[in-house]
């Protein structure tokens, strides 16, 4: 299907994002797990903080701007960027380089970094081809979540099905308006918390029509979605997509 | 009599709006499952990936040439419809261009008129205007007709009673008309509407109606729609006056031919829409019918701020299908009347700021996701998120602050606290060692996170930091310990 694959790197670097460093740590190691199973070297660049997002989102791109360029000097070396989720890679590969128009210099570095920036589900899938038809488990059934960004920015959704439908003994269940947002939207759900909520309640209630756990590769959906279903005391949780996929790979459930 | 029109409501009480809206559970199932049917409809007139981006780029392309030439084309336009005998106004303003219609209406004499649906007659909010100086107008469009007997505005730019059920119809009906039952069938309900309208249309003096494309070339109006009544409001009555908004220039006809194949299949879903009407001029010496004088009336009202900057500029690409809407999360749960606004959903949050200003529209830009499923269906191409982001930078902006193009309403959100917030965030955030602060804090204080966290716990169990973060797991492992 892909004629023409992307050289194999045997080393790269791994941006954790800020959810998942102080959140879902767990997700950011298993990717790291899942890249080295594939025999590469991860690079974790400790300086390393945000992507800028929330800044950039809600109408502060300078701000965003100081964010970006302190990660930007982070990568110098001219191997992938893997990020485990959708809408952090693709706020670095497509708005970084848009950040810097007034400054040639820098924005040439943000384009080359951005030229690397790898969402992990994709790498995985387009990058590695990795097989995982050894992987194990429970006979289980699970919903998958893709973020708006990660779908419409990376094509994460069909990296997602494609990871998750190779894995002996997982059904992939699709549920209602699978395609619609779960209305996170970052600040957007703190600044208008009652639509957020309307619309996250909504997507609790499609996926617990058909799954208690749901796969997603997206941390800020991942929390919006667990957090409400357990405000409104239903059992639906998700996991990280790579936690999922270091679990089934080890022969748990 | 004020010159100010009369606004029934404003996007400056959105939020109070959209809390009365989630409320109501029968309004927000009624506006999902309509929005879940319009989906299914416009995806099944798009079943070939391939040949819908073509004709998407098309699209663009043809708004963008058009935009990148609106001056003179839209001279083109004036000169071509004047050799037609077409009589062009331009206002710059709502209050000139209702000033400019009841002009024509006092001169003519006239005291009824029969609408069309026309969405800039709602945005100068037309009938108001003229209903206070003594002009009856009518709607003749279905939907618009039941929202105007019902005292209401449209809650969706192409489907403007879409909030109501064929039940709240029958209500209506046997309420306001007089000698009609209750009646839940929609074949009745329509007929009895079309018998109301059918007399109407034979009094009216001035018949009033939108314009979907504007042909530059050919100085042609061009206009869809399904009911037939756009055809008589423009043709019975012996003045008609067209509409527009001076963004809906195209060049050429062969310009306007693959967006009139966009328009109906992105906005209901059908491949053609049952009308459409072409229309150059008043009628000549030997037409059989036709108004004897015809006038079109261009209208501004801050169209041109948008169109002065680069960005913005594509806002004004857009044709009006309502696609974004009905693929809006949000608009599909508060519906189109809690956007205040004569233009809901997306476009309208993008629109809106320019015609109203920052300052009355400032909940707006903010009222998304950014989820693109706008962007994503949109016939011609407009980057609704990128607008949505650059419009929350200008309201954010300080109000004094120099820029190139200031918009009406810069700094409309502008707050030093904010501003002092993401100032402290991104000096947090760009430094390592102040992160590593606020990790070393948020780990070790974990038990300590607050119950209430503002907007999150509305609708959610309050966020708690990782005992150790990807940072902490990451050094642990270098060191080789165990167990990482
Ligand atoms: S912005 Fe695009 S999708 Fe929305 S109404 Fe305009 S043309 Fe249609």
């Amino acid at each position: 299907m892909h004629a023409v694959r992307p050289p194999r790197p045997d080393q790269v670097y791994l941006f954790g994002t800020c959810l998942i460093d102080l959140f879902v740590p767990e997700a950011g190691l298993d990717a790291v797990r899942l890249l080295e199973r594939e025999g590469l070297t991860v690079h974790y660049p400790p300086a390393q903080s945000c992507c800028g997002q929330p800044a950039f989102t809600s109408g502060n791109p300078d701000e965003a701007r100081r964010v970006a360029a302190a990660q930007i000097a982070l990568f110098d070396q001219p191997w992938p960027i893997v990020v485990p989720s959708g809408s952090c890679a693709g706020m670095m590969r497509h708005h970084w380089p848009t950040l810097f128009d007034d400054d040639p210099a820098l924005q040439a570095r943000a384009r080359d970094v951005a030229g690397r920036v790898h969402e992990l589900a994709g790498f995985l899938v387009e990058v590695l081809a990795v097989d995982y038809s050894a992987a194990g488990g429970e006979p289980v059934t699970v919903g998958l979540h893709t973020s708006c960004s990660a779908r419409r920015e990376m094509g994460t959704r069909v990296h997602g099905v494609q990871l998750l439908s190779a894995l002996p003994g997982v059904t992939l269940d699709t549920h209602a308006s699978e395609s619609e947002c779960c209305g996170f939207g970052g600040v957007f759900s703190l600044k208008h918390a009652d639509i957020s909520g309307a619309i996250v309640r909504d997507k609790v209630a499609s996926l617990s029509a058909v799954c208690d756990r749901f796969v997603t590769a997206d941390c800020g959906c991942m929390l919006n979605i667990t957090h409400a279903a357990e405000h409104q005391g239903r059992p639906l949780r998700g996991e990280h997509i790579a936690t999922f996929l270091r679990r089934r790979l080890e022969g748990a459930a | 009599m004020s010159a100010q029109p009369l606004h029934f409501v404003s996007p400056a009480q959105f939020r109070g709006r959209v809390s009365e809206a989630l409320a109501d559970d029968g309004l927000r199932d009624n506006f999902r499952s309509a929005m879940h049917f319009l989906r299914d409809k416009r995806a099944s007139q798009f079943p070939d990936p391939v040949e819908t981006e073509a004709l998407r780029d098309l699209g663009e392309a043809v708004r963008k040439h058009a935009l990148a030439h609106l001056p003179a084309l839209l001279e083109k336009l004036e000169a071509n419809l004047q050799a037609r005998g077409v009589e062009v106004h331009w206002a710059d303003t709502p209050d000139e261009a209702c000033a400019i219609i009841h002009r024509i209406a006092t001169e003519a004499g006239a005291r009824r008129v029969i609408k069309g649906k026309s969405m800039v007659s709602e945005e100068v909010e037309l009938n108001h205007y003229l209903e206070a100086r003594g002009v009856e107008c009518l709607e003749s469009d279905m939907g618009e007709y039941i929202v105007q007997l019902a005292g209401e505005r449209p809650s969706h730019i192409v489907m403007p009673a879409i909030h109501k059920t064929k039940q709240d119809i029958a209500r209506l009906f046997e309420q306001k008309i007089p000698g009609v039952g209750y009646t839940e069938d929609v074949d009745a309900l329509i007929h009895t509407g079309r018998q109301v309208l059918r007399e109407r249309f034979m009094q009216a003096d001035i018949g009033i109606s939108g314009v979907n494309f504007a042909i530059a070339e050919t100085g042609t109006l061009w206009l869809v729609e399904n009911e037939g009544n756009g055809r008589l409001s423009t043709t019975v009555p012996d003045i008609h006056i067209a509409m527009m908004g001076i963004e809906k220039v195209v060049d050429t006809l062969e310009h306007a031919l693959p967006l009139a194949s966009l328009l109906p299949r992105s906005a209901t879903g059908q491949a053609a829409t049952t009308y459409f009407n072409l229309i150059s001029g008043p009628r000549r010496p030997g037409d059989q019918d036709g108004p004897r004088r015809m006038h079109l009336v261009l209208l501004d009202n801050g169209r041109s701020q948008a169109y002065a900057d680069a960005q913005l500029r594509a806002t004004l690409q857009c044709i009006r299908c309502g696609a974004c809407m009905n693929h809006c999360p949000v608009y599909a749960r508060v519906g189109g009347h809690a956007y205040g606004t004569t233009y809901p959903g997306p476009i309208g949050q993008i629109l809106s700021p320019h015609l109203l200003g920052l300052e009355a529209s400032r909940d707006l830009p903010t009222a998304s996701s950014l989820c693109g499923a706008c962007a994503e269906v949109c016939p011609v191409r407009i980057p609704i998120p990128s607008l949505l982001m650059r419009l929350r930078t200008e309201a954010n902006r300080a109000p004094g602050a120099a820029v190139a193009q200031p918009l009406a309403g810069q700094g409309a959100s502008f707050s030093l606290g904010q501003k002092l917030v993401w100032r402290f965030w991104s000096g947090i955030y760009a430094s390592p060692g102040r992160y590593r602060l606020l990790r070393w804090a948020a780990t070790r204080l974990r038990r300590l996170a607050p119950r209430s966290q503002m907007g999150w716990t509305q609708h959610r169990t309050p966020l708690v930091p990782a005992a150790r973060s990807l940072h902490d797991l990451m050094k642990a492992r270098a060191r080789g310990r165990p167990g990482v």
